[in-house]
């Protein structure tokens, strides 16, 4: 099972540099190591979690904090941070359900309209940070509590509760949660549709990343945004386009919340910016920025995910999740460190 | 012949602060104008102003004879302009191939799957760097792991690769050793030879002299002295350089403590 995030061939390399040096290199090791551990570790201790049902249920733990690890990764790639990625998934849940339930317009009109205004909150983010130039730390903890607040505000303006009405009658709604929250059949496997997001994603960013002119960019805005200006790299609409990035993955999955339940609870999504982030770090992106992969932050996310629910088949108790996942954090990061200071000094 | 960069009477202000003023310079191809001056003396603001990262306030800014006003670091590449800055010249933990493109990826493919044509990159990086001299082993090991002085000469076989017809350079010695910094001034030459004008900026008199064809002194922000190298020795570069009188002063100060009081109390028999 592993073997579906390994590191990508790296083709066209330089024929005289070891295997294990490359290896070593690529900042998605420490995250593989730990997840083959952690596979491992349930695989020994938990019997039903080689079932393949339970394969599919970890998969989809996986997806949902996957989908938005991605475009996070990039963005810590950049050197930014955004803490409004998780309101933000509610956020552009409940626009798109509200929208549709208050014009009684087809969901898909809901749909598109939270698409552009959870984009707009990107941009806002970008042009925030790139404007004042302060840390993104602190503009996206100013975001973060804005889109709480408004988040609840509205809801409760609105619809005089907590969470939204049923949309589940609406117009477009059986279309638009195949699209978004439905699951196809693969022999006995169930896949959920975020899975197949999950994997588009990752396979669209690592693409973005090594392959195209933007994914240099993204390197160096991160690694040293006044070198790159000088260079004549678009710092500005490079970290921009980046916070874009983690609104249209918000979107994605705000829009799964939505069609999987039809009704939105307004304070969730406060707390899951940090799985976003310790995916991120566990899959060897550096804090600093200028280093990291797509590919590891989905290894950082299906450690997550079989974290997650390894608890429940073992049947330990839940409460201790967060603890081990504080220390995965630790331990990975360390690990990460520890892998890259041994390659730089063997070059 | 014109000449590719000249300034003439350049002036800048922040806010109140004079930072430059009544500054003149001309860079002409095949050549190299040497800035010098010491900390805080404007040599920075000046660059500033060549790269395109600030706009003068007064005077004139003529490249190969027009009259600009650079708007962006951008334009002043694409008007042939490139600067490579002492600290600043890479991204540290990425590839050298990938350094060495950063800002003008060549590209293949087409529509969507457009993508870094990274062969080509690799390769070029490769042969031009041999070109100059450098032997990397490999191009894709991270460029903070070279040393400052292979560093400073990437940044500038990058500049000459992408047809800079002058080249701007903050300082390339200042943070390496002697023989680092022959190695860089070995690489000013070639490039001088390549026909490219060259401004290097530095405060080592000595280094300025080796290379230079024309020297410009500044001074808390004014033009101290403006030399062809046919009009002055090097002692006199190095005296004006230190400040003539003030380093008469400073030996004078100096001077009076010449038996000092040992510490420790051993005196020397």
């Amino acid at each position: 099972m592993t073997t579906t995030v390994k590191a990508p061939a790296a083709d066209e390399r330089l024929l005289h540099r070891s295997l294990a040096r490359r290896l070593m290199g690529r900042p998605e090791l420490g995250s593989v190591v730990g997840a083959v551990a952690v596979f491992l570790f349930f695989a020994i201790t938990a019997e039903p979690f080689l079932r393949p049902s339970s394969l599919s249920t970890v998969l989809y733990a996986s997806s949902t904090i996957g989908i938005m690890a991605v475009p996070v990764a990039l963005l810590m790639i950049g050197g930014e941070f955004d803490l409004s990625a998780g309101v933000m998934v509610v956020s552009a849940a409940l626009i798109s359900s509200m929208f549709s339930y208050q014009m009684t317009a087809n969901t898909w009109v809901g749909v598109g309209v939270s698409l552009l205004v959870t984009l707009a909150f990107g941009v806002l983010n970008g042009v925030l940070l790139t404007r004042t130039k302060l840390p993104s730390f602190i503009i996206t903890l100013g975001t973060f509590f804005m889109l709480t607040g408004l988040n609840l505000g509205f809801t409760k303006l609105i619809d005089g509760t907590v969470s939204t009405k049923s949309i589940a009658d609406m117009e477009g709604f059986d279309s638009a949660r195949t699209l978004f929250a439905s699951h196809l059949t693969l022999g006995s496997v169930d896949i959920q549709i975020t899975i197949v997001w999950w994997l588009a994603l990752v396979a669209v960013a690592t693409w973005i990343l090594l392959r195209t002119r933007v994914g240099n960019w993204i390197f160096a805005v991160g690694g040293n945004a006044d070198a790159a200006r000088a260079v004549g790299v678009p710092v500005t609409k490079t970290k921009i386009g980046l916070y874009m990035g983690v609104a249209f993955a918000a979107w994605i999955s705000g829009q799964h919340l939505l069609f999987s339940y039809d009704a939105i609870q307004s304070g969730d999504g406060v707390g899951n910016e940090f799985l976003y982030i310790i995916a991120a770090a566990v899959g060897g992106c550096l804090m600093t920025g200028g280093f990291g992969s797509a590919i590891g932050a989905a290894v950082g996310a299906f450690i997550f995910g079989m974290t997650s629910k390894g608890i429940v088949y073992a049947q330990w108790n839940p409460d201790w999740y967060k603890f081990f996942l504080g220390a995965m954090l630790l331990l990975a990061t360390l690990l990460n460190a520890w892998v890259r200071k041994r390659a730089e000094d063997k070059s | 012949m014109t000449a590719l960069v000249e300034l003439d009477d350049v002036s800048k202000f922040y806010g109140n602060i004079k930072a430059l003023e009544g500054v003149s310079l001309d860079v002409h191809a095949g050549e190299i104008t040497c800035v010098l001056g010491d900390n805080g003396a404007g040599k920075s603001t000046l660059i500033k102003i060549i790269a395109g990262l600030h706009q003068h306030d007064a005077g004139t800014f003529r490249i190969e004879g027009e009259e600009t006003r650079l708007a962006s670091p951008r334009e002043a590449l694409d008007r042939g302009i490139a600067t490579v800055y002492q600290d600043l010249a890479v991204v540290p933990l990425m590839p050298v191939w990938r350094n060495f493109f950063l800002g003008s990826e060549p590209r293949t493919g087409v529509g969507p799957f457009k993508r870094l044509d990274a062969r080509t990159m690799r390769e070029t990086t490769r042969s031009e760097l041999l070109r100059m001299g450098i032997d990397l082993r490999d191009v894709d090991q991270p460029i903070g792991t070279l040393s400052g002085g292979e560093r400073q000469c990437v940044a500038i076989a990058r500049a000459v690769y992408f047809g800079a017809k002058v080249l701007v350079l903050d300082e390339p010695t200042a943070a390496l050793g002697v023989k680092q910094s022959g190695v860089v001034l070995k690489y000013v030459a070639a490039a001088r030879d390549a026909g490219l004008g060259v401004v290097l900026i530095t405060h080592n008199p000595h280094h300025a002299y080796l290379v230079g064809d024309r020297f410009v002194l500044l001074k808390r922000g004014t033009m101290a002295g403006r030399h062809a190298k046919s009009d002055i020795a090097l002692e006199e570069l190095t005296r004006q350089m230190a400040g003539g009188s003030e380093l008469e002063a400073l030996s004078h100060e100096l001077a009076r403590a010449a038996t000092p009081e040992f510490p420790g109390g051993h005196r020397p028999e």
